[in-house]
């Protein structure tokens, strides 16, 4: 690994641990906020997996969330506002090629996504503890969950020129489908329609198959989850790269 | 290892298009190894986008930049090594202290420990004690030696500053020459682009003038100012209300008391003046000034055409 990739890496994450309250600690909180009154209000009222209470099924559903939606965030906005900021400069003077750029990017981008999963994951120790049924597979769609989003930051923190643009990117896709994936509900309980619909959705794919590495149970076979959120990782992965190999809005 | 007869900068054919807009309209260039070049040009004469090509932060439509033999496309690590770039625009990371961002710039070059050479750049930008203060704290001149430092960290062989006295203070422009000479006499290559014109004309050994994208003059400093057709000779005068038809045809200019004649050779001065005498005029004072690379400039973009 070359040292221009570690310093890349190591100052993408020592930008968001030094605004430590806001990346970090304000998500935990929220997730925590959602566990309670979800938690409180629909226990005892949904059961959606057998033998699963419904505060322990929410839990890994608010990990996943957390976890994909900080992931996002951290490359979208550090590339944003070094765009806008015009710093950007300073990363792409120096002999760092595009795929060093693109791996130290969205490694940051895991971090940040694991490091706030896993502060969610402690919170909820105060509510439920249900043990993890297949530790390999929960690892594997975290990583593939985070890696996915930090790639999805990456393209959309490229594309936009504004704040309101990655705005927009993040109210009217990312919220919507991360929302729509299953992570307060299980599917089966959807009309056939909206569970048609929820199949289309990669997002469900990864929250589910995150839930059968914790419980060994899911709405969808892991395998099937594995297959669709391998190949959504792959061509994020390949628009990300063609974007940086270009210099697609970065070098004109 | 490129050898000395390398150079530092070789431009052939620079072409590039932004949609009808041509920028650079087919510049070609060469700057030895350890020259101090200026690249002049008024606004959108193409210098900042030929920097920009020559940093890899813009692709050319047609042609090739190399820099110290290396193409900054095919071959563009070596080139950006060779490479310190200072921009024009006064750009940085609000999240970091100057130390941090320093150690950050030298891993980007694949340096690991660097305190040594930081802590010298920090002596020589006079910004030692601001070592571990965040960026956003620093006064524009303090965030401008930050960015020299920044491009210098790698210690490159060639260096771009881009207008980098834009809002400096007198006294700080000349620590930063005073620094920039020094690397300069230590075999950097140096290329300036200024509006600064005096500037250029005291530190550029030969001069680019660009515009509309294209290179209009190329050539050592004296011979850019010797290309202006005149000197003038100034002169405070007493008794002279009108200008006679003999200065008047030598294009001559009276203004409040004082009037200035354009010459193309000194052995002219001694007819002027006498000139001037017969015209019943008093000579109080007389100066000769010399032509400066801002006539050369106004001449040479006013001969270009608009």
């Amino acid at each position: 690994m070359s040292t221009a990739f570690l310093t890349l890496l190591y100052k993408e994450m020592l930008r968001f641990w030094k605004v430590s309250f806001q990346t970090v600690a304000a998500p935990v909180l929220s997730s925590v906020l959602y566990l309670m009154i979800f938690g409180h209000v629909l226990e005892g009222r949904l059961q959606p997996f057998e033998g699963v209470s419904y505060t322990s099924f929410l839990i890994p559903g608010l990990v996943m969330m957390s976890v994909l939606q900080n992931a996002f965030a951290n490359s979208s906005s550090s590339l944003i506002q070094s765009k806008i900021n015009g710093n950007i400069i300073f990363v792409l003077l120096p002999p760092i090629s595009y795929r060093e750029f693109y791996a130290a990017y969205v490694l940051a981008s895991i971090v940040r996504g694991l490091v706030v999963g896993f502060g969610v994951w402690l919170a909820s120790l105060f509510f439920s503890w249900s043990g993890v049924a297949h530790p390999l597979w929960a690892l594997a769609f975290v990583l593939m969950g985070a890696a996915i989003l930090g790639s999805l930051g990456l393209v959309a923190g490229i594309w936009a020129d504004k704040f309101d643009q990655l705005g927009a990117f993040q109210n009217f896709l990312i919220m919507p489908l991360t929302m729509l994936s299953g992570v307060f509900y299980s599917i089966n309980s959807l009309p056939v329609f909206w569970q048609q619909v929820s199949h289309i959705n990669p997002f469900f794919f990864m929250i589910d198959g995150f839930r059968y590495g914790i419980f060994g149970q899911s709405d969808a076979s892991p395998w099937l989850s594995l297959a669709i959120v391998g190949c959504a990782w792959l061509a994020l992965t390949v628009l990300s790269l063609q974007m940086l190999r270009r210099g697609y809005k970065l070098r004109g | 290892m490129p050898s000395i007869d390398t150079p530092a900068i070789q431009v052939r054919g620079a072409v590039k298009q932004f949609g009808s807009l041509q920028a650079l309209a087919g510049v070609d260039l060469e700057i030895r190894q350890g020259e101090f070049f200026g690249l002049l040009g008024p606004n959108g004469a193409g210098k900042t986008t030929l920097i920009s090509g020559l940093a890899g932060l813009q692709r050319l439509t047609a042609g090739s930049i190399q820099v110290m033999g290396h193409d900054v496309i095919a071959d563009y690590r070596e080139a950006r090594r060779a490479l310190g770039v200072v921009p024009q625009e006064l750009v940085f990371d609000p999240f970091f202290s100057v130390r941090e961002l320093l150690r950050i710039q030298s891993g980007y070059f694949g340096i690991r420990k660097n305190d040594d050479w930081i802590d010298e750049l920090l002596a020589s930008l006079d910004l030692t004690t601001k070592a571990d203060t965040n960026m956003r704290q620093l006064s524009g001149g303090m965030k401008r030696r930050v960015l020299v430092a920044q491009a210098l960290v790698h210690k490159p062989p060639v260096i771009v500053l881009d207008e980098p006295t834009a809002g400096v203070d007198v006294e700080l422009r000349q620590t930063l020459w005073a620094f920039i000479r020094k690397l300069n006499e230590a075999g950097h290559t140096i290329v300036l682009t200024t509006h600064y014109l005096e500037e250029a004309e005291e530190l550029c050994g030969r001069i680019a003038m660009l515009k509309a994208g294209r290179v209009v003059a190329l050539d050592s400093t004296p011979n850019l100012l010797s290309r202006v057709s005149h000197h003038a000779l100034k002169l405070r005068v007493a008794g002279l209300s009108s200008l006679p038809a003999s200065l008047a045809a030598r294009d001559a200019v009276l203004q409040a008391g004082g009037l200035e004649i354009p010459f193309a050779s000194h052995s002219q001065v001694e007819g002027l003046l006498a000139t001037v005498r017969e015209a019943g005029a008093e000579i109080l004072e007389v100066e000769i000034a010399k032509p400066d690379l801002e006539q050369a400039f106004i001449e040479i973009m006013e001969g270009e055409g608009a």
